[in-house]
């Protein structure tokens, strides 16, 4: 199991901060699991539709879109940060 | 000595200078960010990723420590509700010269900005709410310490 975390208007859209999923097989990369993610549902298609201003984290650390995902524990989306 | 602090707490700027105040010290940069009021702006609610922001503000700090000579460096970052002119961030690194000192103070702030998994969310007079967008010379700045 991995677990996907949502954060700022990604976990709104989506109604929830955190879940559970099997990864599915066919999806090797962050830019294939976001593509798949958009395909669940209405709040996913708008979570996810835009996808340029999605960003991602693999484990606690930043990744594009063809960062390997296999073997991950947890897989974070997010938009663009705005600390400081 | 490296310190890294991510909390809901305010802090003490002045016992965080006097703590960077360290042997061999001859000066010490700083940076606070604050709350930026006007526009009917009530707070900012401040997220994070808990567990990645110690990681990243670790890694930052480290990556600092490396690139000059630092007697020391410390980062701490608020999160939750904060209201006009409350305190936001806190960065200072302490270096025998000025030089070191307040380029490593530029790099952390302009570092955190766009590598530290924090969302701002303005909360304006009458209740509306509105997700702060990231800028793009916030991305420049941290692109050109890469140069």
């Amino acid at each position: 199991m991995t677990k996907l975390l949502y954060f700022a208007w990604l976990r709104e859209k989506l109604g929830t901060a955190e879940e559970e999923i099997d990864l599915p097989p066919a999806c090797k990369t962050v830019g294939e699991l976001i593509g798949w993610l958009q395909s669940r549902g209405p709040a996913y298609e708008a979570a996810f539709g835009q996808s340029k201003s999605v960003r991602c984290a693999v484990d606690q650390e930043f990744a594009r879109a063809d960062a390997a995902i296999a073997g991950a524990a947890e897989i974070a989306f997010f938009p663009p940060v705005t600390g400081g | 000595m490296k310190r890294v602090l991510v909390q809901a707490a305010d802090f003490d700027a002045g016992a965080e200078l006097a703590a960077l105040n360290l042997p061999g010290v001859g000066g010490i940069g700083s940076f606070i960010g604050t709350v930026r009021g006007g526009g009917g702006l009530v707070a900012l609610e401040l997220e994070h990723y808990p567990g990645m922001t110690e990681r990243a503000l670790e890694k930052i700090a480290g990556e600092a420590l490396a690139r000059w000579d630092l007697a020391g460096c410390t980062v701490i970052h608020r999160f939750g509700r904060l209201e006009p002119e409350q305190n936001i961030v806190f960065v200072g690194a302490a270096s025998a010269h000025r030089g070191d000192a307040l380029a490593a103070t530029a790099f952390l702030i302009d570092w955190l900005k766009t590598s530290a998994p924090f969302w701002k969310r303005e909360i304006f007079a009458g209740g509306e709410a509105r997700w702060v967008e990231a800028r793009e010379a916030d991305d420049a700045a941290a692109a050109a310490w890469t140069k």
